[in-house]
């Protein structure tokens, strides 16, 4: 069992902060690794990057937003709870090394996914540069921890009531025009992701990207989360979560994700049905 | 003298589920021997003064002494004599090969039918579970050392059960959230309960091994930090075969293209065939499975149990060298799995959704023996057909998983990436580690896993008492 020692609401109702206490975990995580969580018995087992990892308290923080059953159930879990099983870290870390101008793009929680590499970044000598994207101030997450650690941040937001109205590739395009840099790391959505590289590749601008597919074990062992980069299959879990990417075919991984759509949503309703359900119980004895 | 009076011919069947029933169904096929049948059975072993069943098991059980003790309705004797060789008796009775081990040396088969000895194990170690005292077998006084098990399948479970009793102390990790390896995520709830799994870790448990699931071991710890910082004696690496083989043809990342791992590990370790569960599973209608093994027919049963109209098993060789067990083909093809022999896939296609729509064969034909003795399936020209197909499951086998061997290259590996370790004991080229296993050989038995297991655990008992 694994307790959550802090949650937090970053976003009502959508995005969720967990702090949960993994000793092991946290003493050997490096920015770029991730874990998989999984709250009860008969759940499923979920991937996520860690957004922070503290090995002081044996802590390591995840964000997520709330997609399907299975985020609906870690968002109703209480700090002093705990998720069942907790595995990590897996994946290869991000090779952080001192290459100049690096420009870290993140969008929606992915933001929090960026925050160790930019971290990383910043620490290996680089000078960072932040663009920050969102649906709508609310939702964007994480920009002071962003702020404090990038030497310039540019914010974005869709309908303009943060930062810039626009696209984070609106903002990356201005950057790569008047201080082109030697590295851009993106995490966010796949098709920012994808955006982000079809910007770069014509500048020959060498890109990572994190992916965030599905996987069951984790270790390599199933094969799940394969994809195609360049002309090779590569598992994400033990090859990446990053990747080169000029390389990656994002139409591929794009319908991959999309394997478990329909049977997510029936799931998603039936669970919201049964929570509405007992909430209505509990208000009649109460 | 009654036993040498029975007909030897009349080996007595196990009960099983009717096929029509069980195919829709995950509970388990054969249904066990009651007392009287395995009385029965048992009286036809001929007690031979040579007994070739032993010669033929990988851990040399003491086949006619147990056999004795059924005739004798001395029960709990029984299975005591098993426990003395046989650590997971319950398991071996069900999955082991016997036909090519102990009962393929019965000198009853010679001209009839073998004694059923994987019948009577398994009777011996439901028997138990069900009106055994639940008395353990006695430990030796402890060692102070301490070892780690990586890998909770069967030969790390061997190595677990046979050290706790010398009076080492033992942690066995896991890198998933329940132990068993194989038997759990691998093998079906229809051929090999999962309560009988979690009866054979708990009986350990109850010994006092440690298990620690969820840790992976090449990222979480490394072998070394096991010996240096987490103060193990000896390590034991078992974390098997791992590494899905694919067909690299085009169209194999399409929806509905599973790794016989994925497939069964979420149908068994992750239970998509019952609903409480949160699972996610392709629901396939026209279902291929491709490959002749075990494993080929484990996911081609399992895709009749989650619905499927058709299963077809696709295999580039004839009948003949399929390598699956020939009882478990007989199961798949009583259930209704088809088989479409020498064919082999050429290109999985697909809708604009990226959803696997049909798949198109060749048909091939046999030619000269290769490498393995075995005759090569050569390709017919112009008799290339497609059928439709919504789900396909590659069972081509597994390589082995370099996860934890990359993290430690002083463990060394062979040309195909096994861990290179003394047949006899087990010994890596790394000093207080032991390998064994499917990481070694590649992909094989449960026996001959947990009959590596045995022998590592005795050298390691040895290392353990009086040095490397």
């Amino acid at each position: 069992m694994f307790k959550i020692v802090r949650t937090e609401e970053l976003v009502p109702t959508s995005v969720f902060l967990h702090e949960i206490e993994a000793p092991r975990v946290a003493r050997k995580a490096q920015p770029g690794q991730f874990l998989i969580l999984k709250a009860t018995e008969t759940g499923e087992r979920i991937p996520l990057t860690m957004a922070d990892t503290n090995p002081e308290t044996g802590t390591v923080t995840v964000i997520f937003m709330v997609v399907g059953k299975s985020t609906a159930i870690f968002s109703a879990l209480k700090a002093g709870e705990t998720y069942t099983d907790l595995i990590g870290p897996l994946g290869r870390p991000t090779d952080i090394e001192k290459v100049g101008h690096v420009v870290c793009v993140g969008g929606g929680t992915g933001i929090a996914v960026l925050h160790p590499l930019a971290r990383g970044m910043k620490k290996a000598g680089n000078r960072v540069t932040t663009i920050l994207g969102a649906r709508s101030e609310n939702f964007l997450i994480f920009r002071e921890q962003m702020v404090a650690l990038s030497d310039a941040l540019i914010a974005m937001s869709d309908d303009g009531s943060t930062g810039r109205k626009g696209f984070v590739t609106d903002a990356l395009k201005e950057v790569i025009a008047t201080d082109k840099p030697d590295l851009v790391v993106a995490v966010g959505p796949v098709p920012m992701m994808r955006a982000v590289s079809e910007l770069t590749r014509p500048e020959k601008i060498h890109t990572l990207v994190s992916l965030n597919p599905v996987m069951v074990d984790g270790t390599g062992m199933c094969g799940c989360c394969r994809v195609t980069v360049g002309d090779e299959i590569k598992f994400a879990c033990v090859d990446g979560p990053e990747f080169d990417g000029h390389k990656i075919d994002f139409h591929g991984l794009t319908q991959r994700l999309n394997a478990y759509k329909a049977a997510e949503a029936e799931a998603m309703t039936a669970h919201r049905c049964r929570m509405e359900a007992q909430a209505k119980q509990l208000e009649q004895q109460a | 003298m009654q036993a040498t009076q029975n007909t030897p011919k009349d080996r007595h069947p196990m009960p099983e589920q009717p096929a029509d029933v069980r195919r829709h169904n995950f509970l388990e096929v054969p249904l066990g021997y009651t007392e009287e049948l395995a009385k029965a059975e048992a009286s036809r072993c001929l007690q031979c003064k040579i007994p070739k069943c032993v010669e033929g098991c990988p851990v040399a059980v003491p086949i006619p002494q147990f056999i004795r003790a059924i005739t004798q309705g001395q029960l709990a004797e029984g299975i005591r004599i098993i426990w003395a060789k046989n650590g997971l008796p319950a398991v071996c009775g069900r999955v082991c090969p016997q036909e090519n081990q102990c009962e393929g040396q019965c000198i009853l088969g010679k001209k009839g039918k073998p004694v059923a000895i994987g019948n009577l194990e398994r009777f011996l170690a439901d028997w138990e579970r069900a009106h055994g005292d639940g008395s353990l077998p006695g430990k030796q006084p402890p060692t102070g050392k301490r070892v780690a098990v990586v890998g909770s399948g069967p030969s790390g479970l061997t190595v677990a059960g046979d050290l706790i009793l010398k009076g080492h102390a033992v942690t066995l990790f896991e890198a998933f959230h329940k132990p068993g390896g194989v038997l759990s995520y691998g093998i079906p709830e229809f051929r090999l309960p999962k309560d009988i799994v979690r009866a054979e870790v708990s009986i350990l448990e109850k010994l006092g091994v440690e298990l620690v699931c969820n840790t992976v071991i090449g990222r979480a710890v490394d072998v070394h930090e096991l010996l240096r910082e987490e103060g193990y004696d000896a390590v034991f690496v078992g974390v098997g075969a791992g590494l899905p083989r694919f067909l690299n043809i085009p169209g194999e990342n399409l929806i509905g293209v599973y790794s016989a791992n994925e497939y069964l590990t979420r149908a068994n370790l992750m239970k998509a065939y019952d609903p409480l569960y949160d699972t996610p599973l392709v629901p396939g209608q026209n279902v291929m499975v491709v490959g002749g093994g075990n494993v080929a027919m484990d996911s081609a049963r399992t895709a009749l149990r989650m619905g499927a109209k058709s299963v077809k098993i696709v295999y580039r060789r004839s009948r003949e060298e399929m390598p699956a067990r020939a009882e478990e083909v007989h199961h798949a093809e009583q259930e209704g799995v088809e088989f479409l022999l020498l064919a082999n896939p050429l290109r999985l296609d697909g809708d604009s959704d990226g959803r696997l729509t049909s798949v198109t064969c060749e048909r091939m034909t046999l030619g000269e023996p290769d490498a393995s003795g075995r005759r090569r399936p050569v390709p017919l020209p112009g008799a290339d057909f497609t059928m439709d197909c919504d789900l396909a499951i590659i069972a081509v086998g597994s390589g082995a998983n370099p996860l934890l061997t990359s993290s430690e290259p002083a463990i060394k590996l062979n040309r195909r990436g096994n861990i290179d370790a003394d047949p006899e004991t087990g010994k890596t080229y790394m000093r207080g580690v032991w390998a064994g296993g499917d990481i070694v050989t590649g992909a094989a038995t449960v026996i001959l896993a947990m009959g590596a297991g045995r022998k590592a655990a005795d050298s390691m008992h040895e290392y353990l008492m009086r040095g490397w």
